[in-house]
């Protein structure tokens, strides 16, 4: 690409990055905020696929604006009345705030611009999946297997924590029966996916 | 004119200024977490942004790839804090959760 067209996207990418940061910060509902965290993700991706950083790029999507993105999505119809959604984003000592961050964000700032980093971009394709199969089983390797016990970790320690004590106590006392119900209350989000995905169908034979 | 890593440095200083903000202001717990998220995708661009100028190869990707796997842990756990902190309270206000002050 020609450095005119790589300035062009960058530029768009970076407005429509920084918009939706910002969006996310100050806007006063909170379900807006989520959406725009969206942007966010998608605007980061961009750059991820400017850098020619491809697969990664790719994973940022799926993670992020795929999974993450989803979870607080459910978190946020999960905890926050309806009532109250209009206004449902509260902030507090703004003022202060904005002052204490600009003021960081401008030191920031600075020393990006004026730091001696004028290398040019590295030219070759980087990025792509054999790359990563490479390095990810050999120099890696090590550390991939201590991610893939930390995931393991967090998913039992989610499962632990949205189970809850009463659920973990009554596990433990009562019957098998009665002890499988609050575990159903607790998770509608995985109830509820293959009821929205057999719908259709029902439909299509009706 | 050319892109340099200056510019990529100061997208990612000003997503980490604003996610700060949020993570400062906010009063809801879901939209602290979404703070955190902001400031964890700016640190990322950085990574990637410096592998791509400076020391060329994959590391900086690597090392943001399991950036993005601990975001995602963090964000599972985080939220099923959150869910509990509701169950229990009715409320995800961060100014209510007061029981550890001094």
């Amino acid at each position: 690409m020609s450095d005119t067209l790589v300035a062009v996207v960058f530029y768009g990418l970076a407005i429509f990055t920084l918009s939706g940061a910002a969006l996310v910060a100050f806007s006063r509902n909170i379900v807006h905020s989520a959406f725009a965290l969206f942007a966010t993700f998608v605007g980061v991706a961009g750059l991820y696929a400017l850098m020619s950083a491809n697969l990664l790029a790719v994973i940022q999507l799926l993670v992020y604006a795929g999974g993450i993105l989803v979870l607080i999505l459910f978190a946020v119809m999960l905890t926050s009345r309806i009532d109250e959604a209009r206004v449902s984003n509260h902030a507090w000592g703004r003022q202060p705030a904005a002052w204490a961050v600009g003021g960081l964000t401008a030191i920031l700032i600075y020393v990006a611009v004026k730091a001696p980093l004028k290398a040019p971009m590295i030219k070759g394709a980087l990025g792509g999946p054999a790359a990563f199969g490479d390095a990810l089983l050999g120099p890696y390797v090590l550390p991939f297997e201590i991610i893939s016990m930390l995931l393991l970790a967090a998913l039992i320690g989610a499962v632990t924590l949205a189970r809850g004590r009463d659920a973990a106590e009554a596990a433990k006392l009562a019957k098998p029966a009665e002890a499988a119900a609050p575990v159903q209350a607790a998770e509608p989000a995985q109830a509820a996916e293959p009821a929205e995905a057999a719908e259709p169908a029902e439909e299509v034979n009706a | 004119m050319i892109i340099g890593l200056n510019h990529f440095q100061v997208v990612s200083a000003l997503l980490f200024g604003l996610g700060l903000l949020t993570i400062i202001t906010r009063r809801n717990a879901v939209a602290v977490l979404m703070g955190v998220e902001l400031v964890l995708n700016a640190g990322l661009v950085n990574l990637v942004a410096i592998s791509r100028y400076q020391t060329g190869g994959l590391d900086g990707q690597i090392f943001a790839l399991f950036g993005v796997v601990l975001a995602a842990a963090e964000a599972v756990v985080a939220l099923a804090i959150v869910l509990q902190l509701f169950r229990a309270r009715r409320s995800v206000d961060t100014i209510d959760v007061t029981d550890m002050r001094g």
